[in-house]
């Protein structure tokens, strides 16, 4: 039946020797089980078209093919293969560097000056040598920290809730004391709501984090404090800076960034620059700041640590300084730790703002409350400030005093900060650094030897601080971030009188001058 | 069930609120760790009835959550604005974020940040509160309730307004004033800082220590300070939010391992020192294991002898975050190192906080002398976080005194006796009536699951009926399903409040249905003298070889397990 079939479809012009091939093939073709239903699958999938059959058995192949080709992984893999006594001599070969590096000479030098005060600090202070010298280096500008009707406030309050509360605020940790210090300060801002965090070094990394997430945008003054750095590396938003204190500059970036984000979902943006800046010292155009940020529609977070509790009539902060409604900025974050004796920080904004902060801000969810006793002092320290416009105005008078012993009259520095600020920066003049052709760190030097020199004449000042430098960061990282300038720095303080202010001032440009004509640093290019 | 609520009306005033007398001298044991191998608890698991329950229960939540949401944002728009733009602003908080805290958060939000007053001793007094929004906002009542307070982390009873600490504090704030206003940097160091830091190191057994004003900074800025890029830090799963913060700040690589699991710690080590840093493949600078002494959620504590062992071969930096050990663990009450008897050179960086054991408030990192040079000139927290004030400085300083019985002797050995034993007779009495526990049995926190997300506000509202406080959490603080109690118990806390404690959890436990356990992580019915020992390592035995073991549930009455419990809490092992 086989050989009729064969025949009649292949005709005689094949030889018989092939006809006889064929048949033995066909033949054992079909002994194979299940060959019938490959044949009527050929047979049906042909339909008097034999390039559809090519086509066909083409993908067959390809199939085959491609099952039985070696796996590769399409992404690149970097593991390298090691056997178990490979890593055994990799393990033994590695000697990490030890934990701490060796200290560099200057930060010896640091460890060795830093000042110990024995006993209370306050305007004069007795140092470990013995010796009592003017304080001009503590943010105590009001010399609340030794005020007694604030110290016996206290002591009540550590007979009442001793000193920790032992619990953060989300697990009994809020205390009564709390509640009523965020409501004074709310209230003192001009706020609805307020939340209080243990330390107002921590507060701002941790309020920006609580809102700004990934594929969030940020627009910073570009020298912002370290804790702003350090929360908007943690929030993982995009982070662009604006030249600082140009308002020109801010418009063109937030241009930039509302014509980068045009057609894309729309996400949350935030400017965030300070009141005073710790770093320069100068003052931020909050009028011409909000009336650019409601024109973009960003969102302000406001650091007012070194200005609240300063500028203003009351020591409202920048809001009152510059007569601009605080309901004008979504959040204004300052701290409690420096002018007003107390401890913490604060973060006032709207009732929704500040109720996400209880579950999501980080260093207020997983840290204790703050101490009672500090909760008690910040609301007295307020109320004082509020009731008592006195206070602000002594301190304002002193550095009216300070200022023109060291700004004009020094030929070797200037000062960098607002007429209002008690924090007096000095940085050395640019034609001095040029002449001398002064390093940062030469300069850091240099300054670190005024404050010395100062010490020596019986007033203790300080250096602005530069913000560490992160480990393994490369030169090339550093050179683009932005670095405070060497300066010194200068706390005015209404502790001292006028007189004493005013001879405090003369030795420290004295000191200036003899570090500067000094044989050390004489050396004129 | 016509039991009487255990309601109790505390012998007030002040005396004995902070800090309770001791009942008897046997309530006292010190906490030392026995035995040669570290024990890995066994966790106990519900029936499966309960597991599926649990997940069923959070979604019906997550479906009643949608379905409310779906009618809300179309009939009640108002109530769904912060969600939505707003006149060009996104909204401040993601809809799907901020789901958790509007479905299922909101519904027993009167369980937390309950307002108190006054000391958080041995009692801690609430601020009565209501809420006629189904807790969106809460209202005084002006009304106060005094509880047994379970919450705070008052381990040794420092927590006071009247003795040695609180004396020296007001004397300090006579003599200092109230605060430094200065960051360590400028000039925020006095005399009494060093002390204290000298105190810290001798009493942590370091050559050196420096101290931050808060405990969550002193994590977030030590990192920064110890590693950096081309540095890897190996960390635990459940290690607290600060290490993770400062781990993320200090730009290292960052990898996790299962929770004090030192095998999968050996084969990370292994994996990652052999093929180096990713890319690149050069050799790591440095490797920082990150572990914490005591975990403050589960109440385990961490494998020191096995770390130990592996640092000796694998050569990385070890950072142990005493927040809670510190004081609360170890026959000294200097930590784990003291606890496992491993000499603190053991360890590189000790860390550890003031807010807990000490009643004080911020941190400290202790390490070698050319370590704490280091850091205190390029640590952000030492340069521009303010200093800590003088009478926290103070409570710390005295409260080590009395803990090394310099002040005072025989007080401090006291406190840590008087936890040691509170921790072992509460955990003990809790597993013989029948609840799931977990952690190490010498650890003062004690963690009783509860599973069910409605589990979590009842037992609160139980308990706070019967006028204990307690500290309920759920997720995400805790993984979905093992919701729980947490009980800190302190030294400050007597027999009698533990028992009262135990009455209160028996009788919540029938109505709650939270008696779960099947006898495998102990607690089981007594056997004659001397045989629960071996009886324990038999059974354990046989669970690690994986075959059957014969348990029967415990499920003691609450006479039994106060009557026995004294004694028991003595033996090696439960």
């Amino acid at each position: 039946m086989n050989t009729t079939y064969l025949s009649t479809l292949h005709g005689t012009e094949l030889p018989t020797s092939a006809l006889h091939f064929i048949d033995t093939v066909v033949a054992s073709f079909h002994r194979i089980p299940g060959s019938a239903i490959v044949i009527r699958y050929i047979r049906s999938s042909y339909q008097n078209d034999p390039i559809r059959s090519l086509v066909e058995l083409f993908l067959f192949i390809f199939a085959v093919r491609y099952l039985l080709a070696p796996t590769y992984s399409t992404k690149k893999n970097k593991h390298v293969h090691l056997t178990e006594e490979e890593i055994e001599e990799l393990v033994e070969d590695w000697t990490p560097e030890p934990i701490a590096t060796q200290e560099t000479d200057f930060e010896r030098v640091e460890n060795e000056r830093r000042p110990v005060v024995v006993g209370p600090s306050g305007p004069k202070v007795k140092l470990q040598n013995g010796r009592t010298v003017t304080n001009l280096a503590s943010y105590n500008h009001y010399n609340f920290a030794n005020h007694p009707e604030l110290a016996q406030k206290a002591i009540n309050t550590v007979r009442t809730y001793g000193v920790g509360p032992c619990s953060p605020p989300g697990f009994y940790g809020t205390q009564d004391v709390h509640m009523k210090s965020e409501a004074d300060i709310a209230s003192h801002v001009g706020l609805p709501a307020a939340i209080i965090y243990a330390q107002s070094f921590s507060t701002i990394s941790s309020v920006i984090p609580a809102f700004c997430k990934r594929g969030d945008v940020i627009v910073a003054d570009k020298a912002v404090n370290f804790p702003i750095r350090k929360g908007m590396q943690i929030s993982r938003s995009t982070v662009r800076w604006y030249e600082h204190n140009d308002m020109k500059d801010l418009e063109r970036v937030l241009q930039r960034v509302v014509k980068e984000g045009r057609g894309k979902p729309l996400t949350r943006r935030f400017i965030v620059t300070e009141g005073l800046f710790e770093n320069v010292g100068d003052m931020v155009d909050l009028p011409a700041l909000i009336e650019l940020k409601l024109k973009y529609k960003f969102r302000l977070l406001l650091d007012e640590t070194w200005s609240y509790g300063i500028l203003g009539r009351s020591g409202k902060g920048v809001t009152e300084h510059q007569n601009v409604d605080p309901v004008n900025i979504d959040m204004i974050i300052g701290g409690l730790a420096g002018a007003l004796s107390s401890g913490g920080g604060f973060c006032a904004g709207t009732e929704e703002i500040v109720e996400h902060q209880r579950l999501s801000a980080a260093a207020y969810t997983f840290s204790a409350a703050l101490p009672a006793l500090l909760a008690t002092t910040a609301s007295e320290t307020v109320t004082l400030l509020q009731e008592q416009p006195g206070i602000i105005q002594g301190l304002r008078e002193n550095i009216r005093t300070m200022w023109p012993q060291l700004d004009p009259r020094s030929e070797w520095v200037r000062c960098t900060s607002a007429p209002d600020n008690p924090v007096m920066l000095l940085v050395l003049k640019e034609q001095v650094v040029e002449e001398r052709k002064l390093s940062i760190l030469d300069q850091e030097n240099l300054l670190q030897d005024c404050v010395d020199e100062a010490l020596l004449n019986g007033v203790l000042i300080t250096r602005l601080k530069a913000m560490p430098i992160a480990l393994g960061a490369s030169p090339r990282e550093l050179s683009k971030e932005w670095q405070p300038p060497p300066a010194l720095k200068v706390c005015v303080t209404s502790g001292l009188s006028k007189k004493e202010t005013e001879k405090a001032g003369i030795t420290i440009r004295h000191a200036i001058t003899t570090v500067m004509k000094s044989r050390k640093w004489q050396r004129v290019a | 069930m016509q039991k009487p609520l255990t309601l109790f009306s505390p012998p007030s005033p002040a005396e004995h609120a902070a800090f309770g007398p001791l009942g008897s001298r046997q309530h006292l044991y010190s906490s030392r760790f026995v035995g040669t191998e570290f024990p890995e608890p066994i966790e106990d698991e519900p029936p499966y009835y309960f597991l599926i329950t649990t997940y069923i229960s959070y979604l019906i939540l997550i479906i009643f959550g949608h379905v409310r949401d779906f009618f809300g944002k179309r009939f009640m728009q108002d109530s769904y604005k912060h969600l939505r733009e707003r006149d060009g602003y996104a909204p401040l908080n993601s809809d799907f974020d901020n789901f958790y805290i509007r479905r299922l958060q909101l519904r027993i939000n009167d369980c937390f940040r309950r307002p108190v007053t006054g000391v958080p001793g041995r009692f801690i007094t609430l601020l009565d509160r209501e809420s006629d929004d189904f807790n969106l906002s809460f209202k005084l009542k002006g009304t106060t309730t005094e509880t047994l307070n379970m919450s705070s982390y008052n381990y040794l009873g420092f927590a006071q307004s009247e003795g040695e600490c609180a004396d020296a504090a007001e004397q300090s704030i006579r003599k200092y004033g109230i605060s430094f206003c200065s960051p360590r940097a400028d000039c925020g160091t006095s005399d009494l800082h060093l002390q204290v830091e000298n105190q810290v190191a001798n009493f942590v057994g370091k050559e050196a220590a420096t101290i931050h004003s808060m405990g969550f900074v002193t994590n977030a800025t030590i990192f920064p300070a110890l590693v950096g890029k081309g540095c890897l830090i190996i960390s635990d799963q459940l290690n607290h939010s600060s290490i993770r913060f400062g781990a993320r700040l200090s730009g290292a690589v960052i990898d996790m391992f299962k929770h004090n699991d030192m095998s999968e710690l050996e084969r990370l080590l292994r994996e990652r020192i052999s093929q180096g840093q990713p890319r690149t493949h050069r050799p790591w600078r440095k490797i920082l294991v990150a572990v914490e002494g005591l975990y403050s959620m589960e109440g385990t504590l961490a494998n020191l002898p096995g770390l130990v062992a592996l640092r000796k071969k694998y050569k990385f930096a070890l950072y142990v975050d005493e927040a809670h050990s510190i004081g609360a663990i170890g026959p000294r009450g200097r930590g784990i190192c003291d606890y496992f008897g491993i000499p603190p050179s053991e360890v590189d960086i000790l860390m550890g906080t003031f807010t807990k054991s000490f009643g004080a408030n911020g941190g400290y990192v202790a390490g070698s002398q050319a370590l704490i040079d280091k850091i205190r000139v390029t640590n952000a927290g030492n340069i521009f976080g303010e200093t800590p004030t003088p009478a926290v400085l103070t409570q710390i300083s005295v409260s080590l005194k009395i803990i090394n019985g310099d002040l005072v002797p025989g007080q401090g050995e006291e406190r840590l006796q008087r936890l040691a034993f509170n921790s072992r007779y509460l955990r003990l009495g809790l597993k013989r009536l029948g609840f799931i526990v977990y952690g190490h049995d010498d650890s003062p926190i004690i963690p009783l699951l509860l599973y069910h997300p409605a589990k979590i506000p009842a037992f609160s509202h139980e308990m706070l009926k019967r006028k204990i406080a307690v500290v309920v959490v759920g997720y995400p603080a805790t993984p979905l399903i093992s919701s729980r109690a947490r009980f800190c118990v302190s030294a400050a806390h007597t027999k009698d409040d533990l028992d009262r404690l135990l009455a209160a959890c028996d009788q919540a436990g029938d109505v709650l249905q939270l008696k779960f356990s099947s006898g495998v992580a102990g607690g089981q019915e007594a056997m004659h003298d001397g045989l629960m020992n071996e009886k324990q390592n038999e059974m354990r035995a046989r669970l690690e070889s994986g075959s059957e073991v014969v348990v029967t549930p415990p499920r003691w009455r609450l006479e039994d397990v106060i009557r026995c419990g004294v004694a028991d809490v003595k033996q090696p092992l439960y």
